[in-house]
């Protein structure tokens, strides 16, 4: 068995090897972990130069011209989250999208917050 | 290449600061309707995830023929609810399998709360997500999925068999109606008001 030390995948990984080849066989990205609901957003209105971006990076920099989540960009993309990772991780080197970790991670989730969910529940 | 100013705090008018996301788990033995709970309530969404093979998961999964695999594609759905445009639910179905529980680590962080969703014909089933909740501290609430033709439990009677406390709310539902699967996420969110309510200020000695 090899070490579980050694993240890089060989070609007997077999269907693996086509997503992560996006990230040049990298399966952990850089830099600070996001959560599943942190919220993505592009940090400019227009790329100046789109032609340096992979176009699943262009693809998952669409996405985030909205606020929206990682796992809204991993379904959307249909991509594997840890390749969507990556990718966030690289658009975030390059300043192009901000990362943030839900208000919730940070502090248990405060009264008003519960209740205006309470009350968006009842509403549907 | 120029990417220019790229402050994310500064000069842009488009914010994503009044953006939440909310996650609400949703744990249960295989087969027991957390797929069709979510689906009732939300817009269905589907994930890819690749996970590491464990050493656990290499014993029970054949790798016969790709003996150099080292990690899995694991499936999974979540549900989207949007409350408003800025306060958002997100329901992730914990897989029910234990040798997914690395993953109920990341879904749990943050998360609002869970709900343990069971079958009265197998209860036992529960158990392992009512002690993952109950050894974090992550509030829960227990629905009861009434499949048709299951026979109907006393609650009482449910609450001993799981060993829950009196104060645990159990909540009859059919996971396939959306009006059940609402009154079952209400009955969690009031859960959690109320658990709340009642810890004591942090900070106070």
């Amino acid at each position: 068995m090899p070490s579980n030390d050694e993240r890089w995948l060989d070609a007997e990984a077999g269907p693996v090897v086509r997503p992560y080849a996006l990230t040049q066989g990298r399966t952990r990205h850089a830099g600070a972990s996001f959560d599943l609901v942190a919220t993505v957003m592009a940090t400019q209105a227009v790329i100046r130069d789109p032609g340096s971006l992979a176009p699943e990076h262009m693809s998952v920099l669409q996405l985030a011209r909205a606020p929206t989540t990682v796992a809204d960009i991993a379904s959307d993309v249909d991509l594997p989250l840890g390749v969507v990772r990556i990718i966030l991780a690289d658009l975030r080197e390059l300043g192009l999208v901000a990362i943030r970790t839900p208000v919730v991670m940070a502090e248990r989730i405060d009264k008003h917050t519960l209740r205006e969910v309470l009350n968006g529940l009842r509403g549907l | 290449m120029d990417y220019g100013v790229s402050d994310p705090a500064s000069g842009n008018p488009r914010t994503s600061s009044q953006y939440r996301a909310i996650k609400i788990l949703l744990a249960g033995g295989f087969g027991v309707g957390k797929t069709t709970l979510v689906g009732a309530v939300s817009e269905i969404r589907p994930l890819r995830t690749e996970e590491p093979l464990t050493e656990g998961s290499l014993r029970t999964d054949s790798t016969v023929g790709v003996e150099g695999k080292t990690t899995t594609t694991v499936a999974m759905d979540f549900g989207r609810i949007s409350l408003r445009s800025d306060l958002v639910l997100y329901l992730f179905g914990t897989p029910g399998q234990q040798r997914f529980w690395f993953m109920w680590d990341e879904l749990a962080i943050g998360a609002l709360g869970a709900v343990v969703l069971a079958d009265t014909r197998r209860l036992a089933d529960s158990f392992p997500a009512i002690d993952y909740f109950e050894r974090r501290a992550i509030p829960f609430i227990v629905a009861l999925n009434c499949f048709d033709g299951a026979r109907r439990y006393d609650k009482e009677d449910v609450r001993m068999a799981l060993d829950l406390e009196p104060e645990m709310p159990i909540v009859l539902c059919d996971a396939r109606s959306k009006e059940s699967a609402k009154e079952v996420l209400i009955a969690l969110v009031e859960h959690v008001l109320i658990t709340a309510s009642e810890e004591p200020l942090s900070g106070i000695a």
